[in-house]
């Protein structure tokens, strides 16, 4: 039996566990708000009030950092980078492990621990004769040798994810589709790859969000300014308009947006795709 | 091969050489591109280095230098020492996330926004985090000294991110802050396995919230707290983007924020280490490597690789 004065005291507790979790989002939105907000002001209005609401909103700040630095370049090629290999590592990746979880070859453990080594490992610690490699391939500040190198870095984890999950889909199916003479290539197409629509859309989100954010691989193998994606341009603004604050919160605001829509648009994928190697 | 495929391989879909097609893309970008350097990033750290040139094969004498020598045994042991405290802060985080997660654990309205709320930083870059908190931080009119103003702490405010004293805590905050939505996410879905019939048997029993925390959801949440702090530590040991954009690649102020990422960084690309450096920065890297797949291979002992 639950008495009153049980019942009451179960009341506040849940009110202060409600005061303290709410008193938390404050602060991991706080950040994220005061961005938005100060990019909406002058610069003077930055200065003096960076915590309040703007004086006048400036939507102009977005036209300004738009068009003062090279944003719309910035912005294409993370889009190009991300998407590109993010279909390219899809493909490649759900092949491998294809093969790995539907043929028994003797080597296929092998193959497995291999993968694993790469699992362990940050690939940017090989950084040194990647950017030998690169320039001796001719890939030193292009797109292609970014798409290359940040598949490289997360192949071991797609194929990881992607034969975990093939293992648990039933052969029989495909099987059946080859007793009755289908080809390896349309089995692998035209069953394999719908059957593991869930594991893909998992790797590719947590992919397409890590690859988006990627700042070490162009730091290190980019030069030119036409070939900088949003995380590398963003670091030229942040030198370049010091002294102008609104406009460095604007370019930040430009930057996350894509990601923050996303996330607000299907945030259960997102947080389920992301947690998920975990469990 | 499983029994049922050997029944299949009468018909149409023999095992042709051209299935091999399917695993040959991933290998060969798997080879060249991660196989090949991390193997001659192995090699390179026995060997002599002029700029981009390798000469001889001089033994452990990279390591000597890079761990024996003055200045380059203080940057390394100085480094180490700020990934380290960055490893402990991330254990004090996830206490902090165990917590939150036990309260959104038994708090069920509105639990998918405080999740999407508290998850969202993790989704920025580092590099945006950094430019941002460095904003923030700033000592003149940056936004968290002007907090403090306005509710009567300005003897707090100061230069966060100049001051030798709080240049590291500062950093080491950001990345919680960007981090501990992941940790909180983990712990939930961990004590969301747990079965709530043991919950209701000892609340039957008389046991108080603190108590079925401590001796129910602690230990059954045993591989959420393994898993997070072997990524804990990954992160601590890898730290790069966040140090890089808040104070650049030297880890200012006098080296205070410095982590074995930035050091190594400035031996490949920096000018630190002069023209020996593609040796010394490939030990380092050798070194790095070896302790953090040290700590991967501990772990895949607890858990098998390649369940989703």
């Amino acid at each position: 039996m639950v008495t009153t004065r049980e019942r009451r005291r179960v009341r506040v507790t849940r009110l202060f566990g409600y005061a303290a979790l709410i008193a938390f989002t404050l602060v991991q939105l706080a950040p994220a708000a005061l961005m938005l907000l100060n990019s909406l002001k002058s610069d003077l209005d930055v200065l003096s009030n960076p915590i309040g609401l703007p004086a006048e909103w400036l939507f102009s700040n977005y036209a300004e950092i738009w068009q003062r630095a090279n944003f719309g370049r910035y912005l294409l090629n993370s889009v190009v980078v991300t998407g590109s290999s993010v279909i390219v590592l899809i493909l490649i990746a759900s092949m491998m492990a294809f093969y790995l979880a539907r043929f028994d070859f003797v080597w296929n453990r092998a193959l497995l621990l291999v993968f694993l080594l790469g699992l362990m490992v940050p690939l940017r610690l090989a950084v040194i004769p990647i950017f030998s490699l690169m320039r001796d391939l001719h890939l030193l500040d292009s797109l292609a040798g970014l798409v290359l190198i940040q598949v490289a870095e997360r192949l071991a984890f797609a194929v990881f994810v992607l034969y975990g999950f093939a293992l648990s889909v039933p052969r029989e199916i495909e099987e059946a589709a080859l007793v009755d003479g289908a080809g390896w290539r349309n089995v692998f197409l035209q069953m394999f790859l719908p059957l593991m629509r869930p594991a893909l859309g998992t790797v590719a989100i947590v992919t397409a969000v890590s690859i988006w954010n990627e700042f070490f691989f162009p730091l290190v193998l980019i030069r030119s300014e036409e070939m900088r994606t949003l995380p590398l341009g963003l670091a030229t603004v942040m030198a370049e308009f010091r002294t102008e604050w609104s406009l460095l919160f604007a370019g930040l605001t430009i930057a996350v947006l894509p990601v923050i829509v996303l996330f607000v648009a299907m945030a259960r994928q997102f947080i389920d795709g992301m947690t998920e190697g975990t469990r | 091969m499983s029994r049922s495929l050997r029944a299949a391989r009468g018909g149409a879909a023999r095992i042709t050489p051209l299935v091999h097609l399917f695993a040959l893309p991933a290998l060969v970008v798997y080879g060249v591109f991660v196989l090949y350097p991390i193997a001659t990033t192995l090699l390179n750290s026995f060997f002599e280095f002029r700029g981009m040139h390798r000469g001889a094969w001089i033994g452990l004498a990279n390591f000597e230098t890079l761990f024996t020598k003055p200045p380059l045994n203080g940057r390394v042991l100085n480094a180490v020492s700020h990934n380290l405290i960055m490893f402990a802060a991330s254990m004090l985080t996830l206490v902090l996330a165990f917590v939150i997660a036990a309260l959104l654990h038994q708090l069920t309205v509105g639990r998918e926004f405080f999740k999407a709320a508290f998850f969202l930083p993790r989704l920025l870059s580092l590099i945006v985090v950094g430019f941002l908190w460095q904003l923030i931080l700033s000592p003149q009119s940056g936004a968290l000294n002007a907090l403090l103003d306005a509710v009567g702490l300005s003897a707090l405010s100061h230069a966060w991110l100049a001051t030798p004293a709080s240049a590291l805590g500062s950093v080491i905050a950001v990345g919680a802050w960007h981090s501990i939505g992941f940790a909180i996410l983990v712990f939930l879905a961990s004590m969301q396995a747990i079965p709530s019939t043991i919950y209701e048997a000892a609340r039957l029993d008389g046991a108080s919230a603190t108590r079925i925390l401590v001796s129910i959801t602690l230990p059954l949440t045993r591989s959420a707290w393994m898993i997070l702090t072997v990524l804990g530590f990954i992160g601590a040991f890898e730290t790069f983007d966040l140090v890089y954009a808040m104070q650049g690649a030297a880890g200012p102020p006098y080296y205070g924020t410095d982590t074995l990422g930035l050091l190594f960084y400035r031996l490949a690309f920096g000018g630190e280490g002069g023209t020996a450096a593609v040796g010394l920065g490939s030990a380092l890297a050798l070194s790095m490597l070896v302790v953090m797949a040290a700590v991967s291979l501990l772990t895949l002992r607890l858990f098998r690789p390649g369940r989703s």
